[in-house]
């Protein structure tokens, strides 16, 4: 790893990793690369998010879905644990809650495949410091 | 893509479920069918949005009408109006509480988000094991400020201009502890970041480690930069591993990157981080069992002063703040003091996170401005109490905390309300009680826990909480006296007065708030041999109804103590003596016919 030895090259490094994610996430419909985030922390782990995300990572795969799925932190919504957090390119981020594997099939075949919400998505219920 | 031109989105959270968002639900499905809509229009039902008080909420998308207070007999109004002719329905949208005006342009929706999330701003967006994920939301951005363009008394005289306080319990203004911190002459100083969370209900540190470590090894690195130190520890307990492992891989990649270590971002100045691994006692949450404890020796706390900030980790002036408290430093340098101080009330500034547990809907993590009512909390973001239960109370500040009541519902939460109401912000645990909750036995829990965590050292804490805690199972079984009232007061005293820490100091809380809200509930213990609640399994006493009995025997097969008597198709009987009051036939019997007397 090159380390980072000033602040410009702290800001490069942000700039770069930046547009790459802005890539990602302009990727428009022609290469649709879909982004899922699974909550890991403790109180998602404890719920099966462990499964959950092995069984979201086999599925894509299988439908050839070309899909970014990663690990992230707690949402807040412990109550609705599993979370799953789905940006579809060009569309808002949208979070389910309670993703068992019959809802994360449910969330790979409606929502990422046709587009279509399904019952249960969690409305962001906060604002951030960007706002 | 969707075929749909439109979407209903229904609220399903639990306390808009309770009002009719299912019948809701089914009227569009109905309705919609009828217009011949039904494959334009789909109809979802979503996730609590966060404003209950206001439900049954219904967004209409792709426009953002937010409609609110919705009935059955609405929805024929929405489809006609809105959906066919795409004329939004007036009554039914959302009026801003101040000028009263209606909210058209819904654009952003952002009036109902009660909740501003700094600390955890980054938690549930970034991969935490990814260093890149945190640069790229502006991490260590904060860190290159400080260490290129300010020195260190700037740095202090941002943070105290900010207000930010310790997230931790007390409230102690964080710039002034760096300042203290920073004046003290030394060869060696430490940052120490505290992340033993003990009170039973929080996780906000857990959280904030586990979703966002690098935020607070930036500002730990910061802090170093600050006081004049280039070591940092965080002392965190050994129950928490998957913290840790996210710490430690944290810090393994801000070593690679050059971000830790010497000479950072090419500057002379350097700093490194270790970990501490505490074994989950509650006293060491109190810095200076905390560092004794990082010492090797027995976490029991010690006289101050010497403050840490003189004399902490081995003799050397020490700085020690909390999770929360550094993951809000890097956001404060990014945006400036006078962006933070401007949330919050006057003496609270920024935000605090809670988490909510206990009776309530939607548990979980939140994090609101200094300032939000109790109410909003509860019965907005929290969705309410579970059931439909009656709110009876909310503790917060753990064992050493206190009850608030529905009479503070609408009382702004910040450090001095809170202290007012005879409770404490603590570190942020909300345990929310209903009417099922007995206030006695509840005060018993709190200090049972402190019973077991009290390290020994003062007597009033170590055998006083005993004696409290022996007068209040003599209560919860039935066997208190009207004296007793006035020695747990007493005695609560003399335990707040004469103890050394924090711990002991702040014991007899628990016991002291619920006295003084709930005395009712005490004397109706202790003179009429009654739990209100119906928790005090001791006071309980179940006895047939004969009159509705009709001799099934189904309580006398499921009794595991063989304490019911009777023939088929005769009343029954229950054998007081021999009852232990589990409660089966209660649950079992299909008839009624065991009641609680």
């Amino acid at each position: 790893m090159e380390k980072i030895t000033s602040l410009a090259d702290l800001k490069r490094i942000k700039e770069q990793v930046q547009s790459k994610i802005k890539l990602r996430e302009q990727s428009a419909s022609a290469e649709k690369l879909v982004q899922i985030r699974v909550g890991m922390a403790t109180c998602g782990i404890a719920s099966g998010a462990k499964e959950i995300m092995s069984f979201l990572i086999e599925e894509t795969e299988h439908q050839a879905i070309d899909a970014v799925i990663t690990q992230t932190g707690c949402m807040g919504y412990c109550y609705a644990e599993p979370t799953v957090e789905v940006t579809l390119p060009g569309r808002q981020p949208v979070i389910f809650g309670h993703v068992n594997r019959e809802r994360a099939r449910e969330i790979i075949d409606r929502y990422i495949i046709k587009g279509e919400l399904i019952d249960g998505m969690i409305p962001v219920n906060f604002k951030t410091i960007d706002e | 893509m969707s075929d749909y031109n439109m979407q209903i989105l229904i609220c399903g959270g639990t306390g808009c479920k309770a009002s009719e968002s299912e019948e809701i639900r089914n009227v569009f499905n109905d309705l919609l069918g009828e217009y011949l809509l039904e494959d334009e229009v789909q109809v979802v039902t979503t996730g609590c949005f966060g404003f209950c008080e206001k439900g049954p909420i219904v967004k209409v998308l792709p426009d953002n009408t937010f409609y609110v207070h919705v009935t059955p007999s609405d929805v024929d109004e929405i489809i006609r109006e809105h959906l066919v002719k795409g004329r939004q329905v007036e009554r039914l949208l959302y009026r801003d509480p101040h000028s009263h005006e209606v909210i058209h342009d819904s654009k952003g929706m952002d009036f109902y988000k009660k909740q501003i999330r700094i600390a955890l701003r980054n938690c549930g967006f970034i991969d935490p094991e990814n260093i890149e994920e945190y640069i790229a939301r502006d991490g260590y951005m904060a860190l290159g400020k400080c260490l290129s363009e300010m020195t260190p008394e700037s740095v202090i005289d941002e943070i105290k201009k900010s207000g930010l306080r310790g997230r931790g319990g007390a409230g102690f203004p964080t710039g002034l502890k760096w300042e203290i911190t920073s004046r003290s002459v030394a060869d060696q100083k430490y940052v120490v970041c505290n992340a033993d969370e003990g009170d039973p209900g929080a996780f906000m540190d857990r959280s904030i480690l586990e979703g966002d470590p690098h935020s607070v090894i930036e500002a730990m690195t910061i802090c170093g930069y600050c006081i004049g130190a280039d070591k940092g520890l965080v002392y965190i307990r050994a129950e928490y591993p998957l913290a840790i492992q996210r710490l430690k891989v944290a810090l393994d990649q801000a070593r690679a990157y050059g971000l830790l270590g010497h000479n950072i971002l090419g500057t002379p100045f350097g700093f490194d981080i270790e970990l501490r691994y505490g074994a989950g006692a509650f006293v060491c949450g109190e810095e200076t069992a905390l560092i004794h404890s990082m010492e090797g020796s027995r976490g029991e706390p010690t006289v101050k002063p010497p403050f840490p900030a003189e004399s902490g980790y081995l003799g050397k002036p020490t700085n020690v703040n909390n999770v929360e408290t550094f993951a809000n430093i890097p956001v404060i340098i990014n945006k400036g003091a006078a962006w933070f101080s401007a949330i919050g009330t006057e003496k609270s500034k920024g935000t605090k996170v809670f988490a909510l547990a206990g009776k309530i809907n939607n548990v979980g993590l939140i994090e609101v401005p200094m300032g939000t009512t109790l109410r909003e909390v509860v019965f907005d973001i929290g969705g309410g109490i579970k059931g439909g239960k009656k709110f009876k109370s909310v503790q917060t500040g753990g064992p050493s905390g206190g009850m608030l009541t529905t009479a503070s519902l609408d009382t702004p939460i910040d450090y001095e309300n809170l202290q007012a109401a005879g409770t404490m912000m603590g570190s942020g645990g909300m345990i929310v009680m209903d009417e099922d909750d007995c206030m006695v036995a509840i005060a018993k829990y709190y200090l049972e826990f402190t019973l077991e965590e009290s390290c020994g050292k003062c007597t009033p804490c170590r055998i006083g909480n005993k004696r409290l805690f022996e007068i209040l199972e003599k209560i919860t079984a039935g066997n208190g006296k009207e004296e007793d009232i006035d020695k747990l007061r007493m005695l609560s005293h003399v335990i707040k007065d004469a103890s050394l820490c924090g711990l002991g100091q702040s014991s007899p809380n628990p016991v002291l708030s619920t006295l003084a809200h709930f005395e009712d509930e005490y004397l109706a213990h202790i003179k009429q041999g009654r739990c209100p609640a119906g928790k005090c399994k001791a006071l309980l006493k179940y006895v047939v109804v004969e009159d509705k009995c009709t001799g099934c025997t189904l309580c006398f097969r499921t009794c595991p103590v063989g304490a019911i008597t009777g023939e088929r198709r005769a009343p029954h009987f229950i054998d007081q003596a021999l009852c232990i009051k589990c409660g089966i036939c209660f649950e079992k019997c299909k008839f009624d016919a065991i009641e609680l007397a």
